[in-house]
């Protein structure tokens, strides 16, 4: 039996056409809709309230609770203050990435780590010798994000305290509607939104809390499917679908370094020793092999394979993710591994790993469609990280 | 300040006049837009007529706006957001409803409950108008060609449209060929048998017309139509985020980051003509703006006989432009509500109010509306599509309040006696009644109303006998027939003189395919 998470009663109801998938050993929603253009469309428009509960959540306490975490990651977490996040990977000693997630720390000794894997053997094997109690708190704790352009309105009808002073990636512990929660403004759509922990037995009684604050600013219950368009749109990468945890690639060439999967900016180059930190420091040196960046799919190029067909282009409103070839002169230069038609942006986008020196932002390419059981190329052009990011989303 | 002298003035600031600018100004001209209200938008705009109330006044959804204009004005950069309209529901005299979903099998599910024969008639017709809608849609992008010309540009033209039909076969041609000549209702009779469905289909075949759904020809109009359902494969249909103003807003600012500039609050008085030739133009306040070309994005009857003197074109082209019809036929109620509506036929919320609402529950209703109208009255019982954009978009209204749009034909230009503003008001109530049959505490819950005849709309933005699309989408006067014949590539007999809007091909919607062509034809006439 899959799990299912605190939320379930309230989410299941909702599943209108039966479409369910695992995520992290749990039965979650792909949408409650058949189709998820309602429930993306909250996310830039409204609000979305996303049930994240199967993240893998770690209350890691005590005096080397710090030092084993910086021993970690690979952001510096001296520098990180009670109330603030870090997004973040973390390597092995070979400098390829783990994992990646959110560090809070909730006060001094204190800090919450999730995780798209599994993390309790790599937190204990680095933690020999420290001073640190690891809880894993994942079924413990409920989370759910609320995200979109009206969620501080709905969050701050419940709070009790003033969330409009919470700035990006701070966290704060208050109640919504007398439920003891934290709330981190953080997520994975590159919107305006907030991520709020409670208690697992509070859970059905803050789903509906929000669902009735939230009504009048158009809250939409959404799936995986919305957020994976919104996150594609954000350039947010998932473990799994973009790239490979050097635990469980099975061969070398399927790990990848921060450097190689946009996450360069997260490694420090200043902090004390971490897992991975010499060969990272060599990586930086002679530039990576790999980029991970996003294309746009040139529409006009797009159409014109299927209008060979007398056919209307065909996109489903579904996002993907299988690997695709990309091309560069006829060569293949990388592979795509997800991507989606963002209905924000009007138009077919891909997040794709390219070798040295196809990875520069303006590169034109091709990426592989398939048109009547044809393998065919489209042209593409490679731009930079996010491809859409909104003022509100810092503001 | 010098005087900035100008490559283009573009009159008007509709969305067509704003597309025109915007392309222009990114082929490097300096551009003015002039726009004689304190908005841009024309037809297309949003305005809290009601304080926290926001209407998308006249024009309220948007399904036609062009992909590639999207893309080259990069407008979602610039406030474009559309926000998916899932749902159609009509509700029927019986108290049932008839439902169209967002999801087909919901939908055939639906259908098959009423007429289990149209249900599966309707994969094969949506599969037809697929066809018929890909076979025009390269029309729509196309300048058109003059067939009785012999420039080899026009034959270019010819032979390029003869191949496309050519390319169809004869099965779709000859299909074309039908839906260009019926009538809607004639049309949906070879296809379908359960009434509300033929009339609720039929419906979009007379918007904007003054043709009733028995009238030839309206068929073609169901097809302009369906072209947004079925660009609905490259989902540019539904509801612009803030309502229609923020689309005619985005393609604003796009302009200006091209470097055009847009005047509001400057109505242009005429156009100045020396030697045959467009010099500039003339504000109402005498302030004269000079400028190499001339751009009137109003529509054909304003562009050749208000802005200039008709004295100084040819004589064909006035006596056709006096036989161009505009024949408003449709007004527009806006709503503000307390509460939502609650359908007898589905009562309380759900995603029926997310949708459209279409009046229509059967072809005898719409043909009687027309009958009405005919005879020069407002029809007593109208066909309306009904939105609650405040269900899409809750920042349309203030928290747990709503707006309501409500569409309405036929409201005839020509009422017998004219519009007073009691007449106004009797036809806000007509349709105010006409919806409580179906929605009983609806005139519980008016906080306010805003009713708009053709009168007021050619009032306030301009739209000669308030026609939606600047002059009606019949055959005769489209393609190479819009406005009139041997003018339908954006120029005039003025030299520098063009114009850009509705009024010529493809036509009305919010679709901007004529501001681009005729930017297009513009440029390339410059080279």
């Amino acid at each position: 039996m899959l799990k299912t998470t605190p939320f379930h009663p309230r989410t299941s109801a909702l599943v209108r056409a039966q479409t369910w998938r695992r995520w992290a050993g749990y039965q979650m929603a792909s949408g409650y809709d058949p189709h998820p253009d309602r429930e993306y469309a909250a996310v830039r428009s409204s609000a979305a309230l996303f049930d994240v509960s199967p993240l893998h959540k770690y209350r890691i306490t005590g005096r080397d609770a710090g030092r084993l975490l910086d021993r970690m990651i690979t952001r510096d977490v001296t520098k990180l203050k009670p109330g603030r996040v870090y997004y973040t990977p973390w390597c092995d000693v070979a400098g390829k990435v783990v994992d990646d997630g959110t560090l809070s720390r909730l006060d001094e000794t204190t800090y919450r780590l999730t995780s798209a894997d599994s993390s309790v053997r790599w937190l204990h094997m680095n933690a020999v010798g420290m001073d640190v109690a690891i809880e894993d708190v994942t079924q413990k704790v409920a989370t759910l994000a609320l995200q979109g352009p009206l969620s501080r309105a709905i969050l701050s009808r419940l709070s009790s305290q003033d969330l409009s002073t919470l700035k990006y990636f701070r966290v704060t512990r208050t109640t919504l509607r007398d439920i003891p929660v934290s709330i981190s403004r953080t997520g994975y759509t590159g919107d305006l939104g907030y991520e709020i922990w409670v208690d697992a037995g509070h859970a059905l009684p803050l789903w509906d809390a929000l669902i009735e604050a939230g009504t009048p600013h158009g809250i939409t219950p959404a799936g995986v499917w919305a957020l994976d368009i919104a996150r594609i749109e954000a350039g947010l990468i998932m473990l799994d679908v973009d790239y490979y945890s050097s635990h469980h690639a099975l061969i070398d060439e399927r790990k990848s370094s921060p450097f190689e999967i946009n996450l360069g900016w997260a490694v420090s180059a200043t902090k004390g020793p971490f897992n991975g930190r010499r060969a990272l420091a060599a990586e930086r040196e002679r530039g990576a092999a790999w980029g991970f960046v996003g294309l746009t799919i040139d529409w006009s190029s797009f159409e014109r394979l299927f209008a060979a067909h007398h056919l209307p282009p065909q996109i489903s409103n579904v996002p993907w993710r299988v690997s695709v070839p990309i091309y560069v002169e006829g060569a293949q230069v990388g592979y795509a591994t997800s991507g989606c038609w963002s209905p924000l942006l009007k138009q077919p986008l891909a997040l794709a790993h390219l070798r040295r020196p196809h990875f520069a932002a303006g590169t034109k390419v091709e990426i592989e469609v398939t048109v009547e059981h044809q393998r065919k190329r489209a042209a593409a052009t490679v731009c930079s990280l996010p491809f859409f990011v909104p003022e509100r989303k810092k503001a | 300040m010098s005087t900035a002298r100008y490559d283009a003035i573009v009159i008007g600031g509709g969305h067509n006049g704003l597309v025109t600018a915007a392309y222009l100004a990114r082929a490097g001209r300096r551009t003015l837009v002039l726009e004689k209200r304190p908005l841009v938008g024309g037809a297309v705009v949003t305005e809290e007529v009601f304080p926290g109330f926001k209407y998308s006044v006249f024009s309220y959804v948007v399904s036609l706006l062009r992909p590639e204009i999207i893309r080259e004005l990069d407008l979602p950069r610039h406030g474009l957001q559309i926000l998916p309209l899932e749902s159609t529901v009509t509700p029927l005299d019986n108290g049932d409803y008839l439902a169209g979903w967002a999801d087909p099998d919901e939908t055939r599910e639906e259908l098959r409950r009423h007429s289990p024969k149209d249900a599966d008639a309707m994969a094969i017709f949506g599969h037809l108008m697929h066809h018929m809608a890909m076979a025009v849609k390269p029309i729509l992008g196309m300048i058109p060609p003059d067939p009785t010309s012999l420039s080899p540009r026009d034959l270019a033209g010819m032979l390029k449209l003869g191949k496309h039909f050519h390319s169809l076969g004869p099965e779709k041609f000859h299909a074309l060929h039908k839906l260009m000549t019926m009538s809607s209702a004639d049309y949906l009779d070879e296809w379908f048998t359960f009434d509300a469905l033929k009339a609720t289909k039929s419906a979009s075949g007379i918007i904007g017309t003054f043709l009733g759904p028995r009238s030839p020809g309206t068929a073609y109009v169901l097809l302009h139509h369906y072209m947004g359902e079925i660009d609905g494969a490259f989902r540019a249909w539904g509801f612009q985020k803030g309502g229609t103003g923020q689309i005619s807003e985005s393609i604003a600012s796009s302009a200006r980051a091209l470097g055009a500039t847009i005047r509001t609050d400057a109505s242009v008085d005429r156009v100045i003509v020396k030697n045959g030739r467009a010099t500039g133009v003339a504000l109402s306040t005498g302030e004269e703006i000079p400028a190499n070309l001339v751009i009137s994005g109003l529509d054909p009857r304003l562009t050749f006989t208000r802005l200039i003197d008709p004295k100084a074109l040819p004589e064909d082209l006035v006596e056709g432009l006096r036989r161009y019809k505009f024949r408003g036929s449709s007004g527009k109620v806006n709503l503000a509500l307390s509460g939502l509506p609650n359908l007898s036929c589905l009562p309380g919320n759900g995603p029926h109010l997310r949708g459209a609402i279409s009046i229509s529950p059967s072809m005898e209703y719409i043909e009687r509306a027309y009958d009405d109208a005919k005879y020069g009255e407002f029809s007593r019982h109208p066909y309306m599509d009904v939105v609650i954009p405040s269900m899409i978009d809750p920042g349309m209204a203030p928290p747990g309040k709503h707006v309501m749009s409500i569409f309405v034909q036929y409201a005839p230009y020509n009422l017998n006696g004219g519009w007073t503003d009691a007449k106004r008001e009797a036809f806000g109530d007509a349709v105010v009644n006409t919806l409580a049959r179906y929605a009983p505490n609806l005139p519980s819950l008016i906080l306010h109303r805003q009713v708009l005849t053709p009168d007021d709309m050619e009032r306030i933005t301009g739209l000669s006998e308030g026609n939606i699309f600047q002059g009606e989408l019949a055959l005769q006067q489209l393609f190479f027939m819009r406005p009139v014949p041997q003018w339908a590539k954006y120029r005039t007999p003025i030299e520098g003189y063009w114009q850009c809007g509705a009024g010529t091909h493809p036509g009305g919607g919010i679709m901007g395919a004529s501001g681009r062509l005729a930017a297009q034809e513009i440029l390339k006439a410059a080279r």
